[in-house]
């Protein structure tokens, strides 16, 4: 059958996401739900456009992609930066300031999606009325809250600009090390708020914890499905947002391949192009197209991971692990809850390394020798970022390869989009609990869309229903 | 004999000068700050940009070139001055590729310094993207000519201080740009990055490679004090 006898339902833009993506469901002719399709549809090309410049300028430039986490592209571009210049082994100092901007930036990446765009789905129910279902309803409800997610994020962003130079694109991170160090005052500052940034985040980790205990029947089956896993891992198999080698699991937990060294990632991992998006599809090499992609982000991680190295998230992470009896968990809206522990082990991640002297130090910079290529790999709040560059002999990029948190979670997110339109369509109509039921399973993913595709957008709701013959049958608008 | 000093005023202020000497090296003196792109101290005066225009005698004049007079009435902190400057760094902006958010210059750049200096947010006039390439051939010197201003400090450093003639200007009107003494590229030039032709760059078009950003925000030169507070801080004291 070809695709010409299928209706189709679109959904465009999605909203509460960061970017512009559309939703189509395909319906057969009996009117049940065939596919789902997120579409990307914008494009901005950062890997090319950064060829023929310095090489220095990159983790600078690239992390232009995005406002949102561009600490993510900054680190991962300056690791591989520090290969070039030969100074992979950057000193103690340059790697605990990198850590300490990393974690700040994990925590209010996290807070923003949880509080500001997720929370209003959580607390109010996905069918509550648009007009409270929204950051200025959970303030006039949940003011006590609302104060802490904007504290929270605020306390991140600090941290950003006091190891970057700004709290948006900053320049901390140079090749073979960083530009400063945290001075004493910077230090202070911070400390007096870490225990309460901690306590705070035990809270978010049991709102989210309760909302899925609550509605666990629902949860459990909305969304989901059996996936890959795939994350960075420390050499002792602890959860590590900054460095490491890579682990994938299948959904029963077994190793699809483990401590893999990230510069040999083409030998696993590969990509995959389709006509109806500007996003592309990895999948793992050695299982395939059709099974080989895989989930990343925070379910992933604390998937993938043996333990987490920070006493209180390692508690939350075995409670959560014993709900599926210490197997992966697979439940789409299982992120929030799975976010929240990672936005606990950043606080604590934090308060360890605000309390190490080595932040003062002055050694800030080691080089070695020139190399011509570089492969570097971190944990962004989103999931696995890939960075891949060839520099030539005039110091200019003539090779950029960049593999986003977001696309890897490109297969996942239209199987959690079909799952749910599969669950919740019902004849020829688009129902208000059906569109925000398909744009609460992407939103669990935070996807970054313009990362994704290296671009942005803004976001009202268009739906249209086409039918077989190509008539728009039904059309919806939400601002 | 000593040399008589002659008097004449910046904005009604009476000023001092020597003999031979610019209103702009006068004014520099006295703590009075003229705005300025393409002058450099100890460069020859190109009388390029044309940002140092003040007003002498009702007449509008190069203040890095004219020479002071007795009793010169000069004005040079005015609104339909600061307007005409203003117009001069739009029009700068978008005939070049002037990226300061990923620019290692920036914070240290006299464009973007003067920018702010003169209010101005963003570019009134329509972006040209002209096509400009970058010579990264020498091992330690990078032209950018994206960022390039024409203001010649260049030119005039090799010339006159490093007595090489790395530099000079070819073509006209919106072709023109800098070229390098040479069959194609700066590495088939003599230039070293000890020259002071490597250094004079307002923006970040001729920079010492692998320096980038190892000056972090808020310690760059113009991150706490606008362009010109070094000047205007001698008329304090």
């Amino acid at each position: 059958m070809s695709d010409n006898n299928l209706k189709r339902v679109v959904i465009e833009p999605v909203t509460r996401v960061e970017g512009h993506g559309k939703v189509t469901v395909l319906l057969d002719e009996n009117n049940k739900v065939k596919q789902a399709r997120l579409h990307i549809v914008e494009f901005r090309g950062f890997e090319r456009f950064i060829q023929g410049r310095p090489f220095w300028e990159v983790p600078v430039l690239v992390q232009r992609l995005c406002g949102i986490c561009p600490v993510s592209h900054h680190l991962a571009a300056a690791k591989a930066m520090d290969i070039i210049v030969g100074g992979e082994n950057i000193t103690p100092t340059a790697e605990k300031m990198r850590r300490l901007m990393h974690y700040g930036q994990t925590f209010q990446s996290h807070v923003l999606h949880f509080f500001h765009l997720s929370s209003p789905d959580l607390l109010f129910g996905f069918d509550a009325d648009p007009a409270i279902r929204n950051i200025i309803g959970v303030a006039a409800k949940y003011p006590d809250l609302a104060v802490q997610g904007v504290m929270m994020r605020k306390f991140g962003q600090e941290i950003i600009k006091a190891t970057a130079g700004k709290k948006i694109h900053g320049t901390g991170a140079i090749p073979g090390g960083v530009n400063k160090n945290l001075s004493i005052e910077e230090r202070d500052f911070f400390l007096k708020d870490i225990d309460k940034m901690i306590e705070w985040s035990i809270g978010a980790v049991k709102i989210a914890k309760d909302y899925t205990m609550e509605n666990f029947d629902m949860v459990k089956t909305f969304g989901s499905f059996e996936s890959n896993h795939l994350s960075l891992i420390r050499e002792d198999g602890a959860m590590d947002l900054y460095h490491g080698g890579l682990r994938a699991i299948d959904a029963q937990g077994k190793n699809i391949f483990d401590h893999v060294d990230y510069k040999n990632y083409q030998d696993y991992i590969t990509e995959e192009v389709r006509s109806w998006s500007y996003m592309k599809f990895p999948f793992i090499k050695s299982i395939g197209t059709e099974n080989g992609w895989y989930r990343v982000g925070p379910l992933a991680r604390i998937n993938t991971c043996d333990f987490i190295d920070t006493p209180l998230a390692e508690k939350e992470r075995k409670e959560f692990m014993a709900l599926t009896d210490g197997k992966p968990n697979n439940i789409t809206l299982a992120y929030h809850w799975t976010r929240m522990i990672e936005v606990l082990h950043s606080a604590e991640k934090m308060k360890e390394l605000l309390n190490d002297p080595d932040l003062q130090g002055k050694d800030l910079v080691v080089t070695g020798e020139r190399r011509g290529e570089a492969v570097a790999l971190i944990e962004a709040p989103r999931g696995t970022l890939f960075h891949h560059y060839k520099v030539d002999e005039n110091d200019q990029v003539t090779m950029a390869n960049l593999i986003v948190s977001t696309t890897n979670n490109n297969v996942p997110m239209n199987t959690a989009v079909t799952k749910v339109a599969v669950d919740y369509l019902s004849g020829v109509e688009i129902t208000e609990g059906l569109l925000n039921r398909i744009e609460v399973a992407i939103r669990a993913y935070d996807p970054c869309l313009s990362c994704a595709t290296h671009a942005m957008g803004k976001m009202p709701l268009v739906v249209t229903l086409v039918d077989h013959n190509g008539t728009v049958i039904d059309k919806k608008t939400k601002e | 004999m000593e040399q008589k000093a002659i008097t004449f005023t910046i904005d009604g202020v009476e000023i001092k000068g020597s003999p031979g000497q610019t209103i702009m090296q006068a004014a520099d003196e006295a703590g009075v700050y003229i705005p300025r792109l393409c002058y450099l101290k100890d460069l020859t005066p190109h009388g390029s940009c044309r940002i140092c225009t003040v007003m002498v005698n009702g007449r509008s004049q190069a203040a890095c070139t004219q020479p002071i007079t007795e009793g010169m009435v000069v004005e040079n902190n005015t609104d339909a001055l600061d307007e005409h400057r203003r117009n001069i760094v739009d029009m700068l902006f978008v005939e070049g590729n002037h990226y300061c958010m990923f620019c290692e210059k920036s914070g240290n750049c006299e464009l973007q310094a003067m920018a702010y200096r003169l209010g101005i947010c963003a570019p009134k006039y329509p972006y040209l993207f002209p096509q400009s390439n970058v010579d990264a051939s020498h091992p330690d010197i990078l032209i950018d000519r994206n960022r390039c201003i024409l203001c010649g400090r260049c030119v005039i450093a090799s010339r006159d201080v490093d007595g090489k003639n790395v530099f000079e200007f070819v073509g006209r009107g919106p072709e023109k740009r800098i070229a390098v003494n040479a069959e194609a590229k700066l590495s088939d030039t003599d230039i070293d990055v000890t020259d002071k032709a490597a250094q004079v760059c307002p923006v970040g078009a001729i920079i010492k490679k692998r320096v980038g950003f190892a000056v972090p925000i808020g310690e760059r030169l113009y991150d706490k004090e606008p362009i010109g507070s070094d000047i205007e801080s001698k008329k304090n004291k």
